[in-house]
């Protein structure tokens, strides 16, 4: 089980949270202006990291607020947890094949 | 040319102590090139060589595998066979592979224990059992045996179900595909194994994929840890890590991944002789020949590559299983593993080309790519030989992401995810 620090409650069990899914998709400024393939882009072709990936987190049973986590997808390790809308801390890349 | 495997072998290397057995594959040093190169040895790689060498001829192939055969996803699953799909392109497809693995054993001289003991789907509420009703409809429509049974009936199939009033998971119904059973998970990598290699396909282990050297747009080699291999074919069957190879050359793909359990039970004496699975309770249980009873959990929600989940995802799992079994209660759990399911976004696979020349993909399975690699491995053997896809698989395309043709499974795949 993952242990998350929550930025705003503290390190909590993982069946306190619900998951989000990658961080930072933004949606798309002109939506009536994409194509086909920009659609499915923006909405299937997600981010599946092996290896550091930003994701957001929602603290449900706890304080009901959202987050984004650094978390390496292959340790578990939650590596950074920071606010919404906040800026990705600078980590050291990880990759693994 | 191999000795085929028989009652006489048997009792000849009887004599001999079974110490003259000869190895089922060779294990060649790569060659510089090869028309086909087949990126993962599991059992959808390898059927994929098999079936190129056997339906298309083309033998000049290459399986490489990082690891050993059938050391991922093959080794790891609870070894389900059935093709009650609900859309007819899924049906036809699974369909096609439970009608392959009913002819495996003898095909193949291996013995894959390919047992059609039947499966059935439990209904625990008025949804369930609407929606039970029209699968099995579709199911028929399309071919594929299914029956609908009542409670009563449910408790005549599998008497070890606790159907008493008040029950937290009442049984409403179920549907009953009694062609569908399970097999080995080991036996159908190493039959397949066996052979592709009688018919000249090189099976090299231990060999990851470093990278891929793409010339104007068209793939030419395979960088590996064993030296580049120049491939005028790549074809990738690598679930679980099709996000990474992808973004190696140079691609992306709609799958996430999630770790995906199972566990085994300490074994006793026969006491269930058919699969139960339970969609909404997240239960599927089933005997193996060794008398373990075989359960698999559901999916852990966020993206993992760690081969292990959560004990939260175990427990629920367990719970139902002794709410639908309570005699299993004081059973004892010896293993559990997990292992990393390729997901698409319809809970369909993909089989398709890519945007690389010359490459090929097949994953996102999901939570059941166990019962279909004999058919998959045949379809794709298909694409890559005439660079189209087979009928069978022209639905499963890359693109269908953006036409928005989507294959929507997820009320068939036994897991939520």
């Amino acid at each position: 089980m993952l242990l998350i620090p929550c930025p705003y409650c503290g390190p909590r069990e993982e069946t306190e949270f619900s998951y989000g899914g990658e961080a930072h998709i933004e949606r798309p400024k002109q939506p009536e202006a994409l194509g086909d393939e920009a659609w499915a882009d923006y909405l299937f072709m997600t981010g599946n990291t092996k290896g550091v990936f930003l994701e957001r987190w929602v603290h449900s049973h706890g304080c009901r607020r959202w987050f984004n986590a650094a978390r390496d997808t292959l340790t578990n390790e939650v590596l950074a947890v920071y606010e919404m809308g906040g800026k990705p801390p600078k980590l050291e890349k990880r990759s693994y094949v | 040319m191999k000795s085929r495997y028989s009652i006489f072998s048997l009792l000849r290397n009887a004599l001999s102590y079974h110490e003259g057995w000869p190895e089922a594959w060779r294990s060649p040093e790569p060659k510089p090139s090869y028309d086909v190169v087949i990126v993962g040895g599991g059992g959808h790689g390898l059927a994929t060589a098999y079936y190129l060498a056997k339906e298309h001829g083309i033998t000049n192939v290459a399986v490489i595998e990082r690891g050993w055969l059938g050391g991922g996803n093959t080794g790891r699953n609870t070894t389900i066979v059935r093709s009650n799909y609900l859309w007819d392109e899924s049906a036809h497809l699974y369909e096609h592979s439970l009608k392959l693995w009913e002819g495996l054993t003898r095909e193949l001289n291996y013995n894959v224990m390919f047992s059609q003991r039947g499966v059935m789907n439990l209904a625990h509420s008025q949804h369930d059992l609407r929606e039970l009703g029209r699968r099995i409809a579709a199911n028929r429509l399309n071919g594929v045996d299914s029956e609908f049974l009542t409670p009563r009936q449910v408790k005549q199939f599998c008497p070890i179900i606790d159907l008493r009033e008040g029950g937290r998971y009442p049984v409403l119904g179920a549907s009953l595909q009694r062609r569908g059973g399970t097999a080995r998970h080991d036996a159908i990598a190493w039959g397949y194994a066996r052979a592709a290699d009688a018919l000249g396909v090189d099976i090299i282990q231990e060999c990851p994929v470093e990278g891929f050297r793409i010339e104007k747009g068209r793939v030419r080699a395979v960088e590996t840890a064993k030296g580049t291999i120049e491939a005028g074919k790549v074809a990738l069957a690598v679930a679980g890590h099709s996000s990474v190879l992808a973004e190696l050359a140079g691609f992306r793909l709609p799958i996430v991944c999630h770790p995906l359990q199972a566990l085994v039970s300490e074994p006793v004496k026969p006491v269930i002789d058919c699969v139960v699975m339970s969609n909404a309770v997240h239960a599927y249980i089933s005997q193996s020949d060794k008398g373990d009873l075989v359960i698999g959990a559901g999916v852990d929600r966020y993206i993992g590559y760690s081969q292990r989940g959560g004990l939260p995802v175990t427990e629920e799992t367990l719970a139902a299983i002794c709410e639908l079994f309570p005699l299993f209660r004081r059973m004892r759990m010896m293993r559990c593993w997990g292992g990393t399911v390729d997901t698409c976004p319809d809970a369909s696979p993909i089989v398709s080309k890519t945007p690389v020349e010359g490459m090929y993909i097949n994953g996102g399975w999901g939570t059941g790519g166990f019962k279909s690699t004999p058919g998959s491995g045949w379809v794709y053997a298909h694409t890559i030989a005439h660079d189209e896809p087979h009928p069978l698989n022209a639905a499963f395309k890359l693109d269908r992401f953006t036409t928005g043709y989507l294959i929507d499974e997820h009320g068939a795949a036994a897991v939520a995810h």
